[in-house]
């Protein structure tokens, strides 16, 4: 399968996934509280799998982290 | 005779519980301490100083996921089996609206509710709000459905715009972010605490329990502090101790004080004594 380069979270990456939720599992991140923006548009969790990506993407994935 | 003691039970053990609460948007408090996540050494110590608080809400900042390793642990993990606790995701590190109301909606499409903790940095060294734009962000949230805490500066004015736009509580500072130098300025919280149809929030700036009891005499409704906890030098006994200071203060302010007199008055009878 070909791979496709994006950004995520600010980094280019070539990935082989071909949508958000395909992304979520190569990156070993499914099934955790997180949220996901594809080009500045928030992806409802119910979407990751019609959510499809393409090259030039910029994907951001936010997750909790210690903070006051 | 059986001796009676005055002995709590246990540092948990909520007295006041069923009496005396506070509500943020229709969830209701006993805890007056509410805590923050950052500056802790680990995740463990960030558990084990929220449960020694008997804290029921704590902030946690919104971040990019390590995509170069995520096997990173998540701090939600550790947090997840501590009964009642709230999650407050902060608005933390954002500058501009945009940013502001854009971190907010991840904060809850990641599924932890709709409280949000409004911050919009208006100098980085300082760390001072804009309320200018805290209020903007106040009123576009509040309408989407969002539960809004703002951290305002110690400003009655800026207080009630909040409340206008929407706000659940207000949250004014006592002091910049994590300087630990205490309250301020006295008069301004006693103004906010006044005139406020919604919970007040002492955020920022507490250092010490004597501090953080202080709030809760002035009459705050509750006060979130995250350095003092966590840059102690044992992060778990603060915790502890502001949680005692927390509802010593509470106590002090429902019991009332006494009345403040410029001489002397002698506690012991004047009257029998031996010559």
């Amino acid at each position: 399968m070909a791979e496709i380069e994006i950004s995520f979270n600010g980094e280019l990456r070539n990935v082989k996934s071909s949508n958000v939720q395909e992304l979520l599992e190569e990156f070993e991140l499914s099934g955790r509280k997180l949220a996901v923006e594809l080009n500045m548009k928030i992806v409802p969790r119910d979407s990751y799998q019609s959510a499809t990506l393409s090259e030039g993407d910029n994907i951001e994935v936010v997750h909790f982290v210690g903070g006051g | 005779m059986k001796a009676i003691t005055n002995k709590d039970d246990g540092v948990c053990a909520l007295e006041t519980k069923q009496q005396d609460t506070f509500t943020l948007g229709g969830h209701v408090f006993s805890s007056r301490l509410i805590v923050g996540s950052g500056k802790y050494s680990d995740f463990q110590q960030t558990r084990e100083a929220t449960i020694a608080a008997c804290a029921e809400m704590i902030t946690v900042a919104v971040r990019r996921v390590n995509i170069t390793d995520p096997s990173k642990e998540s701090l939600l993990e550790h947090l997840s089996d501590i009964e009642n606790l709230v999650i407050l995701p902060n608005t933390a590190g954002c500058y501009t609206l945009d940013d502001c109301l854009r971190t907010a909606r991840l904060a809850r499409e990641a599924g932890v509710g709709d409280f949000i903790k409004v911050e919009v940095i208006g100098d980085e060294k300082t760390l001072y709000p804009d309320n200018e734009l805290t209020i903007e962000a106040c009123k576009i949230l509040s309408s989407e459905g969002f539960i809004c805490l703002p951290y305002i500066t110690d400003d009655p004015i800026v207080a009630r715009k909040c409340e206008d736009a929407g706000a659940a509580a207000v949250m004014p500072l006592a002091a910049p972010i994590g300087s630990g130098l205490g309250i301020q300025n006295e008069h301004n919280l006693r103004f906010i605490i006044e005139q406020s149809n919604v919970p007040v929030i002492v955020d920022a700036g507490v250092g010490t329990p004597s501090d953080a009891a202080r709030c809760l005499e002035l009459g705050a409704d509750a006060i979130l502090t995250n350095s003092a906890i966590a840059c102690a030098k044992d992060p778990v006994a603060m915790a502890e101790a502001m949680m005692l200071a927390v509802r010593a203060g509470r106590k002090g302010f429902l019991a009332g004080r006494m009345p403040v007199k410029a001489y002397a008055s002698a506690s012991s009878p004047s009257e029998g004594i031996i010559t």
